[in-house]
């Protein structure tokens, strides 16, 4: 005990941020899953107040005969076997937008999906404002991810950009202290595409445009709430991709090994 | 060992998505889990509740953001012989019956509905699908139908029965006694200044604008007070409940 003590003052995550850390993944992992459940009730996105079947869709994915298409405005794109028109694990041609393997549940059922949907939301939304209130006080948002003045130059941000597509060199980053894009990233996802999730999600609930009308106001219509829903949705899905292939790409046992123990802060040299 | 594991890594994690989606199922179809994730309707509904004034009214539009079209849903046409005899005969012989828990049950007509104070309101409907559309509605407030037939002490929620059957059987929802007074809760007989057309619940549906478009049952022919749901279909409140997993509270 004492000697652990001695040798790792600080472990390099502390407790509140690795429990958060799996239980958000979790919940993102769900949400996303039956959020697409939800998506394929009605696979089309409007901007604005209302949109139907009857009103132009800026996305919409479909099947016609034996192809599934994705369009995108004018754009169609052929997603046979992907989206739209695939086939399930016993064979059989489903015409849901997004295949079985990406919903929870497996088959089509909206209200499936919604229960599991909303239920992880509250995990989700209560994880994120405790992470949120606990790194505040103990200032691992002001230590940690605070930008440094120098930080903010234009050329030292592209130098960190470009270090990001060379192996080698994420190869030699400890991941600590964050550099400048980490930093811009865990900003972007925990301050504004985790939070944006909460409010748009919202927006869509007809009690809640009762109770908060400035929701609605906020992001130009429910519809519109509903498309910046499925888009920052999308864009967590970038960043899980990303942050995946960066923690594999950096020393991957010790990386998890910390966010699951805690690891040792500044450890370098190994 | 970095080489090694990193592969081992990529396998677990796919062998853990496979997993992850067979679990999902078999908790999916566990009651005991079910009962785990419906709890978020509790937590919805009491903050939802609690986050605004009780009588909080939905946001109300002008006719320019009226949906070209309004959707219809679910049944559009509940096919039955009185049915078609009654439409036959612009619903002359339609009634509405206040039943249960009344003090003095009512029977009224359509021109009866029709005599008394009118609100016109133009609303989002929301689909618990993911769309929407803007339509203006007229009807009759709930409230005055509810002050003249005076609910007993012991109501405490409103069932509203339906003359369209879904896999044959009929259709039917049930709200509170704070969305039944709800300025906004009305039994409307008209969609954008005409008659409510056949698809859109002919010749009456109720609209409950805080909550999703399962509510709104279309061809209602009767409001019954009860205390407790339990007596009524399978006991969950409504149709979609009692056929799926769909949640009694449609505020979200």
């Amino acid at each position: 005990m004492l000697k652990e003590a001695v040798i790792s003052p600080t472990p390099r995550h502390c407790l509140t941020t690795r429990l958060w850390h799996w239980i958000n993944a979790l919940c993102l992992l769900v949400l996303l899953m039956s959020g697409l459940t939800i998506f394929n009730a009605h696979p089309r996105l409007y901007w604005g107040e209302y949109g139907a079947n009857n009103d132009p869709a800026w996305l919409a994915v479909g099947s016609s005969e034996r192809t599934g298409y994705l369009r995108l405005g004018e754009m169609r794109i052929e997603t046979t076997g992907f989206l739209g028109n695939w086939k399930d694990s016993e064979g059989r041609t489903r015409t849901w937008a997004f295949p079985g393997w990406a919903t929870i549940p497996s088959n089509y059922s909206l209200a499936d999906g919604r229960r599991w949907h909303f239920f992880f939301a509250w995990i989700f939304a209560l994880g994120l404002t405790l992470f949120m209130i606990r790194s505040l006080w103990n200032r691992h948002i002001q230590k940690d991810l605070r930008m440094r003045e120098q930080e903010w130059r234009p050329s030292h941000i592209w130098h960190s950009l470009r270090d990001h597509t060379r192996i080698s060199a994420i190869r030699k980053s400890s991941g600590e202290p964050y550099n400048v894009i980490q930093k811009l990233t865990y900003i972007g996802v925990i301050f504004i595409l985790l939070p944006l999730m909460i409010a748009t999600g919202l927006t869509m609930s007809p009690a809640m445009d009762a109770n908060w009308p400035f929701l609605t106001d906020l992001f130009g219509g429910r519809q519109s709430a509903r498309s910046v829903h499925f888009l920052t949705a999308f864009l967590l899905v970038v960043f899980f991709l990303i942050h995946i292939v960066m923690v594999l790409l950096s020393r991957p046992v010790r990386q998890i090994r910390a966010m699951i123990t805690g690891g040792h802060a500044r450890e370098s040299g190994q | 060992m970095t080489i090694l594991t990193r592969r081992k890594l990529i396998t677990s994690a796919a062998i853990g998505a496979g997993g992850l989606l067979t679990g999902c199922d078999a908790l999916n179809r566990s009651p005991a889990f079910q009962d785990v994730l419906a709890s978020a309707e509790t937590a919805n509904f009491t903050v939802q509740r609690a986050l605004g004034d009780r009588m909080e009214l939905a946001s109300e539009y002008r006719v320019a953001d009226l949906s070209p079209v309004f959707r219809a849903n679910g049944t559009r046409d509940p096919g039955t012989p009185a049915y078609a005899a009654s439409a036959a005969q612009g619903f002359a012989d339609w009634r509405l019956r206040l039943t249960g828990l009344f003090v003095r049950p009512q029977i009224f007509s359509l021109a009866a509905l029709q005599s008394l104070p009118q609100r016109t309101q133009i609303t989002r409907h929301d689909c618990v699908e993911g769309w929407s559309a803007i339509g203006q509605w007229t009807g009759v407030p709930l409230k005055i139908l509810l002050d003249i037939a005076q609910l007993q002490p012991s109501a405490r929620f409103l069932v509203f029965h339906c003359a369209d059957r879904l896999g044959g059987r009929p259709y039917y929802e049930s709200i509170d006694l704070l969305e039944g007074f709800h300025p906004q809760t009305i039994l409307a007989h008209q969609l954008n200044g005409e008659p409510l057309p056949v698809a859109n619940g002919a010749p009456l549906r109720l609209r409950v604008e805080r909550q999703l478009g399962y509510k709104q049952a279309k061809y209602v022919t009767g409001v019954q007070a009860v205390a407790s749901l339990a007596g009524i279909g399978e006991g969950k409140g409504g149709y979609w409940q009692d056929v799926a997993n769909y949640e009694w509270y449609a505020g979200i």
